[in-house]
Parts: C-alpha cells; sequence; structure tokens
C-alpha cells in the first residue's frame, strides 16, 4: 500500500527496509539469495567481505535489546563497515530532544545507514521520511509493527529447511497481537507464495481483522498445528503472562505452549522456529527447544548472514 | 454601517431560500433579501457594496467545537490568530471545549474569555463549561453560575469520567437548571491508550486499537441515564456505524437527543492512516469504509444533526512523531465549508442541505441565534465562491495549527467575505 513506495527507489530498487509489506516477491527472493552467497556451504561460516568498506552504519536503538543491536554490528563489521552503537534510549530523548532533531543531528555525522529500533509504530518510517537523501534506513523493529530482518531470517530459515513455500503449511503461534516479529512473518510468507498461513492464540493475543492479513485464525493449538511444516513460536512477554489477556503463564503453557506431545500433530519433519529470547515453560518446552526439530540457532546465524545482505544491498548499491 | 450585497446566490438552508437575490444589511442586522431593485428597504444608501455575482451568500457557519486553545495552550495557537482563522473559515458563531489548560470550570474563566473575544474581530463565543471539576470527572462544577458567566452547554471534552456515580448525578443536576451536556461517548477503559480503528488497518500496522465498543459502551450507558434523568445529552463526535445505530433506534423511541460527527470523519477512514500519518491521528479515530457511509447516511437521514470542525490546532513538533505518540487532532475551522461542499458533490447532496448541517441545525443544537438568513435577524453572514480551487498547505491556512490530512491537497470552495453582526470582520 502506502508505505512501498519510501523504502524504493524511483526504478524499483530498495533504499530503506522498513517492513516487508508491499514489497515484491523478487526483492525478497534477491535478499535471501545475496544472504546465501555469504555463507559457506556447510551452512555456519559466515564470510567477510569488504563489500561496505568506508561505510559507516549506526545502530540508533531507541529502546535497548542487546541481542538485535550485536546481531546487526557483527552483520555490519563482516561487511567491513564502521558500526557506531547509540543506545538513544538513555541519552538524548530523556534530555527533551525530539526524534527528528536527534535524527538531524546523527545524519551530520557523516552516516550512511541508520538501523533503526523504537517502541513505537511507525518510527522507522517517521524517520526514512526525514533523513538526508543518501541515508539508508533499516527498521530493527518498531513498536507492534514490523521487525523485517527477522521476518526475512525466518524466511531463510524455512527456505533452508524445506527448500520452498509453495507447498507449505505454516502456523504462527502465540502473541500476535503485540508481535511486530508476526506482522514481518504473515507478510513475507504471503508474498513468497506460503499458500496456508495459520495464526494460533487465544482471542485476546489476536487483532480483530487478524484475518484481513490472510491468515487462517486456530484458537486452539491442538488444530492448529494438524499437519504443519513449520511452526513459528512467538515470545509471550512476561507483562501479558497476568492480567485481562491471559489468566497466567501455567494455563498459557497448559493451552498454548509447544510440548512434544502437541508438535506430534504436526508433519513428522516439521521444524520449529523461535525469535528468541525463549521463555522455556511458557511458551515452549525446553523438550521441544532443544529437540531434533527445533532450529532456533540456525536461526541466529542465518539473521547475521540476512542482515549483512541488506545493508549491502542498500548501501552497496547493488540492489 | 449599510452594506448591499449584490447579485449573488443566496441560499438560506433553514428556508430552503436557494435564488440569486441582494441582501441588506444595517446596524447589524439584516433588513432586506429581494431579487429587484423594488425589494430594498425605504432610504437605504449603502456605505459599502460587495459585488456577489459568482458567490454563494449564506448564512455564517455555526461550529460545535472550536478549540481555542487559551487560556494555557498559546504555544499551539492564540485566541487571536483561531478568530481569525475561523472568521477566514466562513464561521461566525462557534462554541469551544473546555479542555484549556486550566480548564474551563470556573466562572472566572468564562468571564474573561468571553471578555477577550468580545473585543477583537471574529465569531461570537460561546464558551461550553466543564462538567467535572478540573474534567477529572470527581466533582461536579458550579454549573449554575458558570451558565450565568456564559456557559450555553457543559462538558468533558475528551476527558473520561470513570465513575459512573458522578456522570448519572452530574446528569441529574444539569437536569434541575434544564442544562445541556455534551459528551463524546467513551469507555472510561476499553481501548484507552489505543490511537486507531481496531481493524483491518491496526491489525496491519500494530497501531494500538480503539475498538467500538469502546464507543458504544459509553454511549448505551448514556442512553439509558438519558431515559432515567431526562437529561438534555448532545452526542459529540460519532465515528462508528454501531454508534449512529443506536442514536437512530434512541430516536426513534422518541429519545430527546442530538448528535453531531467531524466534518473529517464525514470522508476519511482507517485507509488514510495506513502510512502512519499523524494528521490523520484524530479523536475519535478513523474507522472502517463502513463506518463513514453509516455516518453519511446519517446525515442523509437526519439521523445525526450537525457537523463541526472539531477544530484543534496541535503545533509542529507535537505532530512530528511516530503515530502513536503523537498529539491527537487537525485544524478544521478552514476546511469545514469546502469539506462539507465536498461532501455534498460527492453524494449529490443539494446544497442548501449540507450547508443546514453546519449553519441553522448546529445552531439548534447549540441554542444559539444565528445559522439562518431572516430579515431582522443578526447580519452574520458567509460569502464563498464555491468554485474556487486551492490547496490546504500551510500557507494558505490562517490557523497556527497547520496540522490536516489535507494538506497539499487540492479543495474546491473558499470563504471570499465573513460578516459578523454586520461588521466585515474578514475578506480574501
Amino acid at each position: 500500500m502506502m508505505s512501498t513506495p519510501l523504502q524504493l527507489t524511483d526504478d524499483g530498487r530498495l533504499k530503506h527496509l522498513l517492513t516487508l509489506e508491499g514489497l515484491p516477491a523478487r526483492i525478497l527472493t534477491h535478499i535471501l539469495d545475496t544472504a546465501q552467497s555469504f555463507i559457506a556451504p556447510d551452512g555456519k561460516e559466515i564470510r567477510k567481505v569488504p563489500l561496505l568498506r568506508g561505510k559507516a552504519i549506526f545502530n540508533v536503538f531507541f529502546e535497548n535489546s542487546t541481542r538485535t543491536r550485536t546481531t546487526f554490528e557483527i552483520a555490519a563489521k563482516r561487511l567491513s563497515a564502521d558500526v557506531v552503537n547509540l543506545n538513544i534510549g538513555t541519552s538524548s530523548q530523556s534530555k527533551g530532544e525530539t526524534l527528528l532533531d536527534t535524527v538531524a543531528n546523527l545524519s551530520a555525522m557523516q552516516a550512511d545507514m541508520f538501523v533503526v529500533r523504537h517502541a513505537s509504530a511507525g518510527a522507522a518510517h517517521l524517520i526514512a521520511r526525514n533523513v538526508a537523501p543518501h541515508i539508508h534506513v533499516v527498521n530493527a523493529g518498531d513498536g507492534r509493527a514490523a521487525h523485517p530482518t527477522q521476518g526475512l531470517l525466518d524466511m531463510y530459515t524455512l527456505r533452508h529447511f524445506k527448500g520452498a513455500f509453495h507447498n507449505l503449511r505454516v502456523a504462527i503461534v502465540g502473541d500476535v497481537l503485540h508481535s511486530r516479529v508476526a506482522r514481518s512473518q504473515i507478510h513475507a510468507l504471503t508474498t513468497l507464495g506460503c499458500p496456508e498461513v495459520r495464526v494460533v492464540a487465544p482471542r485476546t493475543l489476536l487483532p480483530r481483522d487478524v484475518e484481513s492479513l490472510g491468515v487462517h485464525v486456530f484458537e486452539r493449538i491442538e488444530e492448529g498445528l494438524k499437519d504443519v511444516d513449520a511452526v513459528l513460536m512467538l515470545r509471550l512477554q512476561n507483562e501479558r503472562m497476568q492480567g485481562a489477556r491471559l489468566p497466567s503463564a501455567g494455563e498459557y503453557y497448559k493451552h498454548w505452549g509447544l510440548t512434544p506431545d502437541k508438535l506430534k500433530l504436526a508433519r513428522p519433519d516439521a521444524i520449529v522456529m523461535h525469535p528468541g529470547p525463549m521463555n522455556r515453560g511458557v511458551e515452549i518446552d525446553s523438550a521441544v527447544a532443544d529437540g531434533t526439530q527445533a532450529v532456533i540457532l540456525p536461526q541466529v546465524t542465518f539473521g547475521i548472514a540476512v542482515r549483512m545482505a541488506v545493508m549491502s544491498l542498500l548501501a552497496g548499491g547493488q540492489a | 454601517m449599510k452594506i448591499h450585497i449584490r447579485n449573488g446566490r443566496v441560499i438560506d438552508p433553514a428556508s430552503g431560500f436557494d435564488q440569486t437575490a441582494d441582501v441588506y444589511v444595517a446596524a447589524g442586522h439584516i433588513v432586506g433579501i429581494g431579487t429587484s431593485a423594488s425589494d430594498a428597504p425605504k432610504d437605504f444608501h449603502a456605505n459599502q457594496t460587495l459585488d456577489a455575482s459568482g458567490l454563494a451568500v449564506c448564512p455564517g457557519l455555526v461550529d460545535l467545537a472550536v478549540r481555542l486553545r487559551e487560556p494555557g495552550q498559546e504555544h499551539m495557537a492564540t485566541l487571536e490568530t483561531e478568530m481569525h482563522a475561523a472568521a477566514a473559515g466562513g464561521i461566525t458563531s462557534l462554541a469551544c471545549p473546555p479542555d484549556t489548560d486550566p480548564p474551563l470550570d470556573e466562572p472566572g474563566l468564562i468571564e474573561m474569555l468571553k471578555f477577550r473575544a468580545k473585543n477583537m474581530p471574529g465569531p461570537r463565543v460561546y464558551p461550553v463549561g466543564a462538567l467535572t471539576a478540573k474534567l477529572k470527572g470527581e466533582r461536579l462544577t458550579e454549573m449554575a453560575e458558570l451558565h450565568e458567566a456564559g456557559c450555553i452547554a457543559f462538558s468533558q471534552a475528551d476527558a473520561r469520567i470513570e465513575n459512573t456515580e458522578v456522570l448519572l448525578r452530574a446528569l441529574e443536576y444539569a437536569k434541575t437548571f434544564d442544562l445541556p451536556v455534551w459528551l463524546r461517548p467513551q469507555d472510561a477503559w476499553i481501548g484507552r491508550n489505543g490511537v486507531a480503528h481496531d481493524g483491518v488497518v491496526s491489525a496491519r500496522l500494530g497501531l494500538p486499537p480503539v475498538p467500538v465498543p469502546a464507543e458504544t459502551v459509553a454511549l448505551s450507558t448514556l442512553l439509558l441515564l438519558v431515559r432515567e434523568t431526562g437529561a438534555r445529552v448532545h452526542l459529540a463526535r460519532l465515528s462508528s456505524r454501531a454508534a449512529v445505530e443506536l442514536v437512530r433506534a434512541a430516536k426513534r423511541d422518541g429519545l430527546p437527543i442530538t448528535c453531531d460527527v467531524g466534518i473529517h470523519h464525514v470522508h476519511l477512514s482507517e485507509i488514510d492512516t495506513a502510512d502512519f500519518n499523524a494528521h490523520c491521528h484524530l479523536i475519535p479515530p478513523l474507522r472502517s469504509l463502513r463506518d463513514r457511509d453509516a455516518i453519511r447516511q446519517g446525515l442523509a437521514d437526519g439521523t445525526i444533526d450537525a457537523v463541526c470542525s472539531d477544530h484543534t490546532p496541535v503545533d509542529e513538533d507535537m505532530k512530528a512523531l511516530p503515530f502513536q505518540e503523537s498529539e491527537a487532532g487537525a485544524t478544521g475551522v478552514e476546511l469545514l465549508l469546502p469539506l462539507t461542499l465536498k461532501w455534498a458533490k460527492e453524494t449529490g447532496l443539494p446544497l442548501a442541505q449540507a450547508l443546514g448541517f453546519i449553519t441553522h441545525r448546529a445552531a439548534a443544537v447549540m441554542g444559539v441565534p444565528g445559522g439562518n438568513l431572516r430579515v431582522g435577524g443578526p447580519a452574520d453572514l458567509c460569502l464563498f465562491d464555491p468554485a474556487e480551487d486551492w490547496k490546504v498547505s500551510a500557507a494558505t491556512l490562517a490557523s497556527l495549527g497547520k496540522n490536516s490530512p489535507w494538506l497539499g491537497r487540492e479543495l474546491q470552495g473558499r470563504v471570499r467575505y465573513t460578516l459578523i453582526d454586520g461588521h466585515l470582520d474578514f475578506k480574501r
């Protein structure tokens, strides 16, 4: 929809990565292919390349996230870029400087790219609309809206283990309502041609019109997992475990936690993914998290390659 | 001062009069309306003649909700700028909600506001007093005294009343003096931190939602309390189809209620928020196209009594934020007329009928004179060029609030002259 033109150049190349919604399949596939080129054939080692030598990448985190920031930092360094980490949550914003003032200031510091994490939906869009034309913006998570690199690394993982999307049945399980990860996954899966995307959660953790995103709703995990090829678990935030949406972590685990028994309802070769950090014993049983079907650690490795791909395509001028 | 307005298309929505005619103004009143020279009042010698060829001449607009931002919010706008902007929008009477800083909850504040407004050009200002002290929903204000000071009604603006006991007693107390209460139906809890309609767009964008029951639960409560107390209640800024249906049914049952909608909700929907445009962050939120169409239907069948600008000037910094952090509201006084014309054009509604919602019908809700063209009545007039195209921009808006979903877009219809009490308070 209207968000697409902002992240594409006039000739259809990627200028910013703000959301996966509206991006054509060819761009998503190109990012996955590029990521693949950074990974050694053994699927584990990631090459260091000089693609972004001399470029300055600013990790601008208005909301704390050591893990995400670290993966972006590693990815940038593997591309030979200069990396600056800024934890804005604890500095200028608390001194009353506006978001756009902060961005203007950072722009003046010879930045080529901002990797932005913010607690409010649309923050990355706002920044992209207001940066100097040569600066690229990568959304590293904005509110409940989007986490496009996470969505991409999940697509990479799916493709790596399952080969293609056109014959997949995928279940996303958990707090979809508050999840930027789920939204990015859904947009990517529907764009890449996955014929059946399910969301599995109690009604209290689903947006009212979630079906409009092109997903099938299952309130009971026993039905939602039936014959799926992949289970994409979502993290349940601590503050949501008790309140008006859920009575307790225990009841959630009993009904929506992924246990070995429930996983048996999926196809025998189904894979289990999780964006981390996991709440063992809340959304996922340790036996599943550490089991043979889990691909949670490969996700982390692929995440670095995917972020390298995104950054090199944006700032390396070869998108 | 005698003014002769010549050869305009004179439209009086209240009477249905709509033809080319002359209007004669003297001593603050309309002293004649006629199609030939012989209709001029005896011995009428104009000090000024306005050529209204090609212009529409209608009653000055009456606006149910204009935030003038005084006292206390002068960083967003001032009485002087917004009075001028309102006149530039053809508005000759306006009600201002009590959500100032401090809120309009003491007679002294009302007297000061009225005094300040009276001494500058621009519309007649009718303050709406706070229903509860500081708008906190806990203690009643001195409504009788506030009424004496000039409040035409009592409201909570966008502040909630959590305690329904207080709401019930406030309605009873207002009823004691037969004072009108204007309330926007809004549940104290549902959608409390929400910023966008609970629909397809918020599902996509992850914006915290305001479900329709936030409006309908509160509305149902209010309708029951109106039955119970007999209070004169006006329902402000309806936003959903379900709410329009509830009001339609209640009116059919003979409940003496009135209601309004904001002009932006007659046009826009959640789709307009789809690119996180903070200018479309409004209270109540823009809802689905179905809801918008139900609002249009409610206007067409008379369920909805009036349309207002819900003018909310907001400074630029407070809009240059992520959607959910931005200050809600849109500037409106200069867009009320062109957006009403746009709606009339889009729906095929006769011009006179559409103008009725921003003139005599709004005046009837407010219980104030004006809003019509009547010989002997006040000379509050709006002369506009219905064919003039203009682009909405920071430069073309007189209001200090440049916050509008319509920025950069062309609208048709522009005010050329505004007469208030027989004075030419604005001309372009």
